[in-house]
C-alpha cells in the first residue's frame, strides 16, 4: 500500500516538530526516517499511525484520505522504541491480543488464532518461547515478539520506531539482517526511524533524511551517499572535515591547496566552505613547497586495518568555534609504511570535496 | 590471602553483630509495646466476663445495628471509591491537561483536612441551618443525621487511599501499553480491560483494603455529621465510644475486637496477596533463559 503525505505541520507548544513535511512512500517499499533527536522522524511516524494527528495536511493511504482514521481502524503495524509488550500476558497471548479484541464478527476461532500465533513465532524463530513473560525475554528476543504481535493483525503499513534503538552493537546488526530478510519475504510497505545513518543506508530502500521537521533529501542509499543535497546530509551520513576557503571561477582556494569545483564555475571569490571524508585526505610528510594545508600529527589510532590520524594545523585561521583539529584516515599499513610518528609535521590535501557557497549575508 | 578480602567485603556491608540485635530488638520491643500488648489487651477486656458476654455483646440490637451500618457504609462508600479513583489515577497519570497539578492537590485534600472538618462540611451543607436545609426539608429527604450523611463523610475522607495508590504506579507504567492495544485494534473498553487493569490489579487491590479498613474505623467525620441516634446512626467506633462512655468496659471492648479483627484480616489478605504475587514471580524466574534444544544453528535461517 502507498502512502502519500501532504504538507504536514505539527507544533508542541511553541516547538515546531514538522513543517510542511511532503513525502511519497511506494507500496512495499523499505524506507528508513533518519536524523538527529528532535527533527520530528518519530512525530512524523506517529502521525502517520494515528497516535498524534497532524496540525495541517493529510495523510493518504493508498490514494484514500486517512487523516482522521482512528489509530485502531488503520490497520498499521506499530513497533514501539521500547516494545511496549503487555507485561501480564504470555508471549503467545501478546501476539493474539490483536486478533481476540477484533469484533465478534471478524474474529478467528481459537484454533484458528492458535495456528496464526504459532505460525507468527516460527516467523521470528521464537515459537519456543510461547509460555513466557516478556520480562524473561532478552532484549532482541522482546524485539521480534514485538514485531510478530504487530504482524498478526496483517497490517497494511509496518511502522518501526528506533528498532533496534535498545539492543547492543552485536544482536542489532543481526536484527538488521533479519528485518531486511524479513521485508523481503513479506512486502509489506514498512518505514523505520532511526537516528543511526549506518543502520539507515544498510536496511533501507531508500533514505529519507530529516532536520529541524524538514526533509532534506530523500533517495536510496547509494544516491544519498554519493550526491548528499546539503551539508546537513553531508555531515550527518559520516565523519567530515570543514574548511574554509574562497571560491573563484570554478577552484576553492584554502590556505595552501586549491581544489576543483566545476560545479561553481561561475562563483567570485565568495565564502564558501568544504567538507572532506576523512578518507579523502591524502598525507604526506612536510616537505617545504608541498601543496597542502601543513599540520602536527598530534594522535595516530591504529587499531585494525585503518589508521585514525588527528592532525593540528600549524596556521589556525578557522572561524571562532569551529574544531580545527583535521581527522583522516589511511590504511594502516600505508601508515607503517610511511613511518609517521606522533608530533611529526605533515602536509594534508583534499583528494575530493564537497564545496558548498556560504549563503549571502547581504 | 583470598579468604581475607571476602571477609573485608563483608564487613563493608553487614553492621556487627551487636548492632544487628540491639536494632531488631529495639523494634521488637516497640512492636510488641505498641501494637500487640493493645491488641492482647482489647481481647483480654473483650473476653473479661466469659464467651456468653461477649456474644451477649455483640447480639444486643444497638450493636447488631451499629455493625449492619458501618457494612453498608463500606459496602458504598468503597464501590464508589473504587470507580473515583480508578478514574482520578487514569486521567491524572495518562494525560497531559491543564491544571493537572491543581487536581492533584484536590485528590489529597481529604488527608490534610481533619476529619471534624470533613463532617462540618457537609453538617454546614446539607443540615437544617446549611445551604441546601430547606429545600431538603421541603422534599422530606434527610441526609445529616441519617445514613446518607455518614456515607458521604466516609467517601470524602476514604477518597484518596485508591487514587493514591495507583498514581504513581500508572505514571511509572506509562501508556506505551494503552497505545499498542489501541493500534491493535482495541477499543477504549478493551484497552482498559484486558491492559491496564491487569497491570493496576495488585496497587488496586492494596487500595480496596486500605480503603475498607478506614470506611469501617472512621470516627471523626461520621462522628460530626450521625447525630448517634442508638440503633439508627451508629457506626461501631460511634457505638465503641458510647459503650465506653456509659462504663460498659465488656461490651466496648466487644465491639471493639471486631474492628481489631478486620484490621486483623485485612493484614491477612494483604500477604495473601502479596505471596501470591512473589509465587507467581518466582515461578516464571525459574523457567530456563536459553532455548533447551541445541538446535540453535537451525534458528539461523528464517522459518518460512
Amino acid at each position: 500500500m502507498s502512502i502519500e503525505i501532504r504538507n504536514v505541520n505539527k507544533h508542541f507548544g511553541t516547538f515546531q516538530a514538522l513543517s510542511d513535511v511532503n513525502l511519497d512512500i511506494a507500496s512495499g517499499e523499505l524506507l528508513a526516517l533518519l536524523g538527529p533527536s528532535g527533527c520530528g522522524k518519530t512525530t512524523l511516524l506517529r502521525i502517520i499511525a494515528g497516535l498524534e494527528t497532524p496540525d495541517t495536511g493529510s495523510i493518504h493511504f493508498s490514494g484514500e484520505d486517512t487523516t482522521d482514521v482512528h489509530v485502531r481502524e488503520r490497520n498499521v503495524g506499530f513497533v514501539f522504541q521500547h516494545y511496549a509488550l503487555f507485561r501480564h500476558m504470555s508471549v503467545f497471548e501478546n501476539v493474539a491480543f490483536g486478533l481476540r479484541v477484533k469484533p465478534r464478527g471478524q474474529r478467528p476461532s481459537d484454533a484458528q488464532i492458535k495456528q496464526k500465533v504459532t505460525d507468527l513465532l516460527k516467523l521470528v524463530q521464537l515459537d519456543w518461547l510461547a509460555d513466557r513473560y516478556p520480562s524473561q525475554l532478552s532484549g532482541g528476543q522482546r524485539q521480534r515478539i514485538a514485531l510478530a504481535r504487530a504482524l498478526a493483525v496483517e497490517p497494511q503499513v509496518l511502522l518501526l520506531d528506533e528498532p533496534f534503538g535498545a539492543l547492543d552493537a552485536k544482536v542489532r546488526k543481526e536484527l538488521r539482517r533479519w528485518l531486511r530478510r524479513l521485508h523481503d519475504e513479506l512486502h509489506v510497505t514498512s518505514i523505520f526511524v532511526t537516528h543511526d545513518q549506518e543502520e539507515a543506508l544498510e536496511v533501507a530502500d531508500r533514505v529519507v533524511l530529516m532536520n529541524k521537521g524538514v526533509v532534506e533529501q530523500s533517495g536510496s542509499p547509494q544516491d544519498v551517499w554519493d550526491h548528499p543535497a546539503s551539508p546537513f546530509v553531508y555531515g550527518f551520513l559520516g565523519d567530515v572535515n570543514l574548511f574554509h576557503g574562497r571560491a573563484h571561477e570554478g577552484l576553492l582556494h584554502l590556505d595552501g591547496v586549491a581544489i576543483h569545483t566545476p560545479e561553481h564555475a561561475d562563483a567570485q571569490n565568495a565564502q564558501a566552505f568544504a567538507y572532506v571524508r576523512p578518507h579523502d585526505l591524502d598525507v604526506q610528510r612536510y616537505t617545504p613547497g608541498a601543496s597542502g594545508i601543513v599540520a602536527t600529527l598530534s594522535r595516530a589510532i591504529v587499531v585494525g586495518p585503518i589508521a585514525r590520524l588527528e592532525l593540528l594545523p600549524v596556521e589556525n585561521n578557522q572561524p571562532a568555534g569551529h574544531d580545527p583539529l583535521i581527522e583522516a584516515q589511511i590504511p594502516a599499513q600505508q601508515f607503517r609504511e610511511l613511518g609517521f610518528k606522533e608530533g611529526e609535521t605533515l602536509v594534508v590535501s583534499p583528494r575530493k570535496a564537497r564545496v558548498f557557497l556560504q549563503p549571502q549575508a547581504s | 590471602m583470598n579468604q581475607n578480602n571476602i571477609r573485608t567485603a563483608q564487613r563493608g556491608t553487614t553492621e556487627a553483630p551487636w548492632v544487628r540485635y540491639a536494632l531488631t530488638g529495639i523494634a521488637l520491643v516497640f512492636m510488641f509495646l505498641f501494637l500487640v500488648l493493645p491488641l492482647a489487651a482489647v481481647a483480654t477486656e473483650a473476653l473479661r466476663k466469659g464467651w456468653d458476654a461477649y456474644a451477649e455483646a455483640l447480639r444486643e440490637p444497638d450493636a447488631w445495628s451499629a455493625i449492619r451500618l458501618t457494612f453498608i457504609t463500606a459496602l458504598v462508600a468503597v464501590p464508589l471509591n473504587l470507580v473515583f479513583g480508578v478514574a482520578a489515577a487514569w486521567c491524572i497519570a495518562k494525560y497531559e491537561f491543564k491544571g493537572k497539578s491543581f487536581l492533584t492537590t484536590l485528590i489529597d485534600l481529604p488527608f490534610s483536612v481533619s476529619p471534624v472538618v470533613a463532617g462540618l462540611i457537609y453538617v454546614l451543607v446539607f443540615g437544617a441551618q446549611g445551604w441546601f436545609g430547606p429545600w431538603l426539608a421541603e422534599h422530606d429527604i434527610k441526609i445529616v443525621f441519617a445514613v446518607p450523611g455518614i456515607i458521604l463523610a466516609t467517601i470524602f475522607v476514604t477518597f484518596p487511599f485508591i487514587a493514591r495508590e495507583l498514581i504513581p504506579l500508572m505514571q511509572a507504567q506509562g501508556n506505551d501499553e494503552e497505545q499498542a492495544a489501541q493500534v491493535l485494534g482495541a477499543t477504549g473498553w478493551q484497552t482498559f480491560w484486558y491492559v491496564t487493569l491487569p497491570n493496576i490489579k495488585w496497587g488496586l487491590i492494596y487500595g480496596v483494603i486500605l480503603c475498607n479498613a478506614r470506611a469501617m474505623g472512621e470516627f471523626g467525620a461520621v462522628s460530626v455529621v450521625s447525630g448517634h441516634i442508638r440503633g439508627q446512626t451508629n457506626t461501631m467506633p460511634l457505638h465503641v465510644e458510647i459503650l465506653y462512655n456509659e462504663y460498659q468496659s465488656v461490651a466496648a471492648f466487644a465491639v471493639a475486637s471486631l474492628l481489631a479483627l478486620l484490621a486483623l484480616v485485612t493484614l491477612a489478605i494483604k500477604s495473601v496477596a502479596e505471596w501470591r504475587m512473589e509465587s507467581e514471580l518466582k515461578a516464571l524466574a525459574e523457567l530456563p533463559p536459553e532455548r533447551p534444544t541445541p538446535a540453535r544453528g537451525a534458528t539461523a535461517g528464517i522459518a518460512n
